[in-house]
């Protein structure tokens, strides 16, 4: 063995050039790099932590006054209507004040007038939403965006355990293949299939377009949406200069639909 | 062992019923299915991806786009070419293929294949047949 220390150390750097090669090779090689597809919000897409509606009953003095709303709500979304009560599914309808604020506020003895008014109700998208903890699937989920509880049909089992979970009766659930039960059909969105709960959903798909609910946009002013946690937006501006009640505010879910009494 | 006989030819017999598909159809072969396409989607030359990739992986990009949409509330797509797209099977991709019929169908069935997508997405009206 005659390797001389000056052999050795040659050696060792030809090595690491050589090790170092590869990468440098390669980036001369690469072709201009391809740009990888993207995924992201639409622009126009209106925004908020928390979707809140109030909804102003005074203003609403008979059912005729619910229904162009109701129409608008049920026939964007593809909405079923059956005569047959048992089957019926629901978005947003009007009910009667005992039912709607039971546990609430007095049932008894109450102002003839607030009596006799229908009361809009739909989801209340809580803040601290019992369906979402009841669902299993993650079907039903709150979006940290902006607050809403969605559904997410594809997932869905039709369990029902969020129906039992919440305490509105927000939810229906599609005993049969809802298809016959529409009249007509909105091509830009889809139906729901046989098994499957539905819900409001705050419009997200009009949310994300810009637009608002179509509800509000039908109600002329009768109800508001805006951001609960912008100090500045319409929704709070309202709950600060009207006194505002919410449904079964006791069980602690948050509900952000407030009523102007 | 008696009944060789009668074992043998109950065998023959059975492999033959059960073989027929094979034999019958043996040195045919099914063509594969001629995709038409609309006018609009000829006009747009290309679709969201390639096509060879469209033709192999849209299931892949629409489970990514119901992923986004639905869950994560992003809604636009932007290709590599730089062109966005709302990120919809109904308003989207069934606005450029609203032959159904004739785009669709035609590769599913050939592939038995039986996406539930029309469960609930409705079919785009303009389709002709």
């Amino acid at each position: 063995m005659d390797t001389s220390r000056r052999r050795v150390l040659q050696l060792l750097g030809l090595s690491a050039a050589a090790l170092s090669a590869p990468p440098v090779f390669n980036a001369l090689a690469k072709d201009a790099p391809v740009a990888a597809p993207q995924i992201g919000p639409s622009k126009e897409a209106l925004t908020a932590r928390q979707w809140a509606m109030v909804i102003d009953t005074r203003k609403f003095k008979s059912e005729k006054d619910v229904e162009p709303l109701v129409e608008a709500c049920h026939k964007i979304h593809n909405v079923p209507h059956w005569d047959e009560k048992r089957w019926e599914i629901k978005w947003l309808w009007a009910t009667h004040y005992g039912h709607a604020f039971s546990g609430t506020a007095s049932r008894r003895f109450i102002a003839e007038e607030v009596e006799h008014r229908p009361f809009l109700v739909l989801c209340n998208h809580c803040e601290n939403p019992p369906c979402v903890r009841a669902c299993p699937t993650k079907a039903t989920f709150k979006r940290p965006e902006d607050g809403i509880v969605m559904m997410d049909f594809h997932r869905c089992i039709g369990c029902r355990f969020c129906m039992a979970a919440c305490p509105f009766g927000a939810r229906s659930f599609n005993y049969r293949d809802p298809r016959p039960g529409l009249k007509q059909t909105n091509k830009q969105f889809p139906t729901r299939m046989k098994g499957v709960v539905e819900k409001c959903s705050f419009c997200v798909e009009r949310l994300a377009e810009g637009k608002l609910p179509a509800c509000v946009e039908a109600s002329e002013g009768k109800l508001a949406f805006g951001d609960l946690f912008d100090e500045k937006s319409n929704v709070r501006e309202l709950i600060k200069t009207h006194y505002t009640i919410r449904r079964k505010v006791n069980l602690g879910t948050e509900p952000a639909v407030y009523y102007i009494v | 062992m008696n009944d060789k006989k009668l074992i043998v030819t109950g065998l023959v017999i059975f492999l033959m019923i059960v073989l027929f598909p094979f034999w019958y159809n043996r040195g045919k072969a099914v063509p594969p299915p001629e995709v038409k396409l609309t006018e609009q989607a000829k006009a747009a030359k290309e679709c969201v991806l390639s096509k060879e990739y469209m033709r192999a992986e849209h299931m892949q990009l629409l489970d990514l786009w119901r992923e986004s949409v639905v869950r994560e509330a992003d809604r636009v797509y932007t290709n590599p070419k730089g062109k966005q797209f709302v990120m919809s099977l109904s308003n989207t991709c069934l606005d450029c293929h609203s032959n159904k019929a004739d785009f669709c169908d035609k590769c599913h069935n050939y592939a038995s294949v039986r996406p539930y997508c029309w469960d609930c997405h409705i079919e785009n009206p303009k389709e002709t047949k």
